[in-house]
């Protein structure tokens, strides 16, 4: 029997691996490009969760598009029409963030850790603005609870667990797309890799920059509404809280690497959801901070990265 | 009158809290300002600190209470006589919080402090976390979520509870004063001009034979037995600590704003940033309308953060430049 359990939990680990996923992408495209650790990133994906909250039970409400339970799952078509719109916002702030702020820090020559405390600013700011407009307290999206899935092998998960599993794998696909045949993606990867290097070449990183930040703040607003749909809840500190497996995700797979931040986001979320069954499932954010300690003992630059 | 009387309490209750975070912001400069050793883990020294000194001079639990933890030192009764009439368990509790985090701080140093700056302060981040969780779960160690309570005073017997702030302010101010000359000299002695060394030019400190990481762990050992220090000094002023005291953003990036606010590198900016940065945190509740709304703070602390760090990316004193005096 124990066995049987076991695979619910892998199941289970990698859909929080898949929003693990999503937001360890982003990270580390703007871990490698703009060097330096974007601590706001959590706080992104919290922001992009409230938007959606509030197009659903604001201006989509109003209008009359008020319907939940969509096929087997726990939301409604609402959902999927103000997810874009959250993503385009985030996005857009991201934008905005860097005009005012990165840049001006990066063209001063500002350190990692300079540019990092910025971003911590910009953390605690958005989690006040989050506070301010919608508050403390415990939020929801509309649904309508639903029956388990059985799949074989007595495994049960709810339905919510495959749509979140089927958006991150079009998105991690799609991004896999971007970075190897567009130009954009190309320049992307080159940057990542030497940016004296790219710039020689004829490639405006200014431009990849504000481009990476598209992407970035777009993957971690997806995954901020999917970890909201995940756990049927919003709070104004889950952003936050995400971002310890983030970064063990993004140093695992090596920074500046999106496929060794994928594989690492699998390995955080399925084996912090294994280990509940022998340790206190409380212990379960110390589960990822482990695992990242071990990596970084033997293999400082990741599982999967090469790179420095 | 009374009313004056009032703001002045006021002003002495906060002026103990932010003494304390200063003590916290002298530690963090040993850490970042001197050595460059990116900790954002502040909390997990904060917490081990508190709950060091709290458990030592705390009773022993009350079984009728249902109370989950074992230890209880009651040190001001267990010492007797031997206090002296000054309280000499509070040095003692002191002693022993600074030591149990230098002990955590070397196992963590030990392993760690070779760690690219980035990856350190994500390693330490995650301790502190972990450090959180298990006061929060293992219940029989500090009582899990509900805390301790009943913290003795220092010297509380002494003065009426009413002016109590007052004493205890000098008694903040003096244990500031000293660590403030004590990381001063440190600072400036041989030792504290390899930490800088470290921090400007890793590689060239190596390159003159220094033992780079044998200097990067003393000083990470040092600037956690003062945040050790600060976490006792803060048990003792609001005599409750629980998991939740221990939170990212109260226990560390609130310091972390205040070394950046005052100057990093800097002990006097560091104790400035303290003060300034308490002064909005706790003056903001003032302001008019809306406007004291603690969201609204924390809005304005993380925009205060964005400002220094585009606008004054030294802080507000900057690095004191030191010139040999045989060149001046």
């Amino acid at each position: 029997m124990t066995s049987v359990v076991e695979l619910e939990l892998v199941v289970n680990g990698l859909v929080m691996g898949s929003i693990i996923a999503l937001g360890a992408m982003g990270l580390t495209l703007l871990y490698g490009n703009l060097k330096f650790a974007h601590i706001a990133h959590g706080d992104f994906m919290t922001i992009a969760a409230y938007l959606v909250l509030f197009i659903i039970s604001v201006p989509l409400s109003n209008i009359g598009l008020k319907a939940i339970g969509l096929g087997p799952f726990t939301f409604g078509y609402p959902l999927l029409v103000a997810l874009p719109f959250a993503v385009l916002i985030a996005a857009f702030a991201a934008v905005l963030l860097d005009l005012g702020v990165y840049r001006r820090l990066r063209n001063r020559g500002s350190g990692t850790v300079v540019m990092a405390m910025a971003s911590l600013g910009v953390a605690i700011a958005l989690r006040g603005l989050v506070q301010i407009i919608w508050g403390g307290d415990i939020q929801q999206y509309p649904r309508m609870s639903k029956l388990f899935f059985k799949l074989p092998m007595d495994v049960r998960i709810p339905p919510d667990a495959l749509f979140i599993a089927g958006i991150a794998l079009v998105v991690t696909i799609s991004l896999h797309l971007l970075l190897t045949k567009t130009k954009i993606g190309k320049a992307m990867r080159a940057t990542a890799d030497n940016v004296d290097l790219a710039r020689v070449t004829g490639i405006n990183t200014e431009i990849v920059i504000l481009w990476t930040w598209v992407i970035g703040a777009g993957l971690a607003a997806v995954a901020g509404v999917l970890l909201a749909v995940f756990q049927a809840q919003l709070l104004p500190i889950m952003g936050w809280k995400f971002l310890i497996p983030l970064f063990s995700a993004v140093i695992l797979g090596g920074i500046g690497n999106p496929y060794g931040a994928f594989w690492g986001a699998m390995i955080v979320g399925v084996s912090a959801e294994v280990a509940t069954q022998w340790i206190n499932p409380s212990y379960k954010p110390a589960i990822a901070f482990a695992i990242l300690i071990v990596v970084l003992l033997l293999r400082p630059r990741g599982i999967f990265g090469v790179r420095d | 009158m009374i009313d004056l009387l009032g703001i002045v309490d006021y002003g002495v209750g906060w002026a103990v809290v932010a003494g304390i975070y200063a003590v916290f912001t002298l530690g963090l400069n040993v850490h970042w300002g001197f050595t460059g050793l990116f900790n954002i883990g502040i909390a997990g020294f904060f917490a081990i600190g508190a709950y060091t000194s709290a458990l030592l001079t705390t009773p022993s639990p009350d079984t009728a209470l249902f109370e989950d933890f074992v230890f209880g030192g009651d040190l001001p009764s267990r010492l007797g006589v031997l206090n002296l009439g000054i309280d000499l368990w509070f040095v003692i509790a002191l002693l022993a919080a600074a030591t149990a985090c230098g002990i955590i701080a070397f196992a963590i140093g030990f392993l760690t402090i070779r760690l690219k700056e980035d990856y350190l302060a994500i390693t330490t981040l995650g301790i502190a976390e972990t450090i959180r969780l298990v006061f929060l779960n293992e219940g029989w160690l500090a009582n899990g979520s509900r805390g301790l309570y009943n913290i003795p005073k220092y010297l509380g017997g002494l003065v009426h509870p009413e002016h109590y702030n007052y004493l205890y302010l000098i008694v903040v101010l003096l244990v500031l004063g000293f660590l403030y000359i004590a990381v001063s000299r440190a600072i400036n002695s041989p030792w504290g001009r390899v930490l800088k060394a470290i921090r400007e030019d890793e590689m060239t400190a190596q390159a003159s034979g220094k033992n780079v990481a044998l200097f990067k762990l003393q000083a990470f050992v040092v600037g956690a037995c003062i945040m050790g220090v600060g976490g006792a000094l803060y048990a003792h002023n609001i005599r409750f600590v629980s998991p939740i005291t221990f939170d990212p953003l109260m226990a560390t990036f609130v310091i972390w704003a205040m070394l950046m606010v005052g100057g990093s590198g800097n002990n006097k900016g560091a104790i400035l940033g303290s003060f300034i940065v308490w002064g909005i945190w706790a003056g903001t509740q003032f302001l008019p309308g809306f406007l004291s709304d603690p969201n609204i703070r924390l809005l304005m602390i993380g925009v205060l953060i964005v400002g220094v760090m585009l606008f004054k990316p030294g802080g507000i004193l900057g690095e004191e430049r030191r010139f040999s005096n045989r060149v001046t």
